[in-house]
């Protein structure tokens, strides 16, 4: 049904982790379908830029191909977002691409998340359950509290949050909306909650959720639809309820 | 573990932004209105104010104090944000964006007019009836109307949107519902009280308020 026969895209490409980026436009042959994965191995294919010159092959990551593992975040005509959901058809030419640039960049659009899983190390995102001895089966949990914390566990770490926040930058060491959802996450459930505090003073500490100026923008960009900024306002009650427990407690 | 001191400092930047400061803001437009009444009401309005008891441990403690940490700590916070607004075109990312751009003007016209209105006023020992006169004489400037109106627009929406996000910030409107019921809230006292400041203005700039004073 489409009349266009090629693609046009503008990769924002770096050679490394310290060397300057730049731009390279590629027009490839338009199939039906097709999405950012699918166009960057057309070009690895064929590595011939807009100019005709034969180039490096863009490196990117990917994995699952079907928005569940992360691995494939860049920017795509300015929003961030994962390449194999993005499909060609629906959007606007020239494409843009770019790498998530708040995360170091190692080369063309592969980037280090490496901040996001110390931040999840951080936070203590998981329940201890190993002892000596049987532990035995955990309490039951409520079935409202399950679908709410069903919504939380979409996290994929991919790193798009992190890119749409006006707070995380160069200038700032905010850890991230995602770090918040996987606090709530681990703190709602019946045996993490007995750890809750000790993620709380990690999340209360330097860059952690206080560095949220509330614009929201990481509930929009969320490709899973994690209700991030309801994580971050419900956690903002529990650390006044933590911070004067503290104060009153101790 | 470190030591919290920036959980506590943001926090304390929050809670001084609502009270005493955004407490003083309303507080003050309140009073300005006054002039709307004439004169001779806003100098007595200003002369029972004088009156109050521990009125200079107030100023210092209640308004200036808090206010030097909000705007000083506010300043640091505004500019450690990258604004992203031509990506992200949403609503609440524009209020990001103009609560950190009213904020450093609010903080900017503050100094102004304390120094031409409170330090005037200490330098000079002026009396209730004094400032009227002087304040009258600031605004017979229309450039100075324009600017304190702008600047008055600014105080109010960085106040008015500033209580969204505290509400938030606190834990107090949590689902997007709620945080949405909110936003209606605090744009209906943006527009209010917004009415009262620019209303004071208005009529401190209008030549009868100055005849008044000559008689």
């Amino acid at each position: 049904m489409s009349e266009q026969t090629t693609v046009h895209l503008i990769v924002t490409r770096q050679d490394g982790p310290d060397t300057a980026p730049y731009k390279e436009e590629f027009h490839i042959p338009y199939r039906k379908n097709m999405n950012i994965i699918s166009a960057f191995m057309e070009i690895q294919r064929n590595p011939v830029n807009s100019n005709g010159d034969k180039v490096a092959p863009i490196q990117w990551e990917s994995n699952c191909l079907e928005e569940v593992c992360g691995a494939c975040s860049m920017v795509i005509n300015g929003k961030p977002r994962q390449a194999c959901t993005a499909l060609i058809d629906k959007l606007t030419q020239p494409i843009r691409v770019e790498p998530m640039q708040t995360f170091p960049v190692m080369r063309d659009l592969v980037i280090d998340r490496g901040r996001m899983f110390d931040a999840l190390k951080r936070v203590k995102a998981w329940i201890p359950i190993d002892g000596s001895y049987d532990l035995g089966p955990a309490p039951r949990q409520a079935e409202i509290d399950r679908q709410w914390r069903y919504e939380l566990s979409k996290c994929m770490t991919c790193g798009v949050c992190l890119q749409a926040c006006p707070n995380v930058n160069s200038d700032s060491n905010f850890i991230g909306p995602f770090a918040v959802g996987q606090v709530q996450l681990f703190n709602s459930h019946p045996t993490g909650k007995m750890n809750k505090d000790e993620r709380m003073d990690a999340l209360l500490d330097d860059g952690g959720l206080q560095e949220c100026g509330n614009s929201q923008n990481c509930v929009q960009a969320c490709p899973k639809g994690i209700p991030l900024t309801t994580a971050i306002a419900a956690t903002n009650r529990e650390a006044t309820k933590h911070m004067f427990k503290k104060w009153l407690t101790f | 573990m470190g030591t919290k001191r920036s959980f506590f400092n943001r926090r304390l930047h929050s809670l001084l932004g609502v009270i005493p400061v955004g407490f003083f803001l309303v507080e003050h437009l309140f009073v300005n209105y006054k002039a709307t009444e004439g004169a001779q009401a806003f100098t007595e309005q200003v002369e029972w104010l004088w009156g109050m008891p521990f009125l200079t441990a107030l100023e210092i403690f209640g308004i200036f104090l808090p206010l030097m940490y909000h705007g000083i700590y506010g300043l640091y916070i505004a500019f450690q944000a990258k604004n992203n607004v031509n990506n992200f075109g949403t609503f609440r990312n524009y209020m990001f964006m103009l609560q950190r751009v009213t904020g450093v003007i609010t903080l900017v016209f503050v100094m102004w007019h304390l120094w031409e209105t409170r330090i005037y006023k200490e330098i000079h020992n002026l009396s209730a009836a004094d400032l009227t006169e002087h304040m009258a004489g600031i605004l017979s400037n229309p450039i100075v109307v324009v600017i304190y109106i702008i600047a008055i627009i600014a105080a109010v929406f960085h106040f008015s949107n500033g209580m969204w996000s505290f509400l938030v910030s606190w834990g107090i409107t949590i689902g997007p519902r709620a945080q949405r019921v909110s936003t209606y809230v605090w744009a209906v006292v943006f527009v209010m009280v917004s009415y009262l400041g620019v209303s004071a203005v208005i009529a401190f700039a209008d030549p009868s308020f100055a005849t008044q004073l000559a008689q």
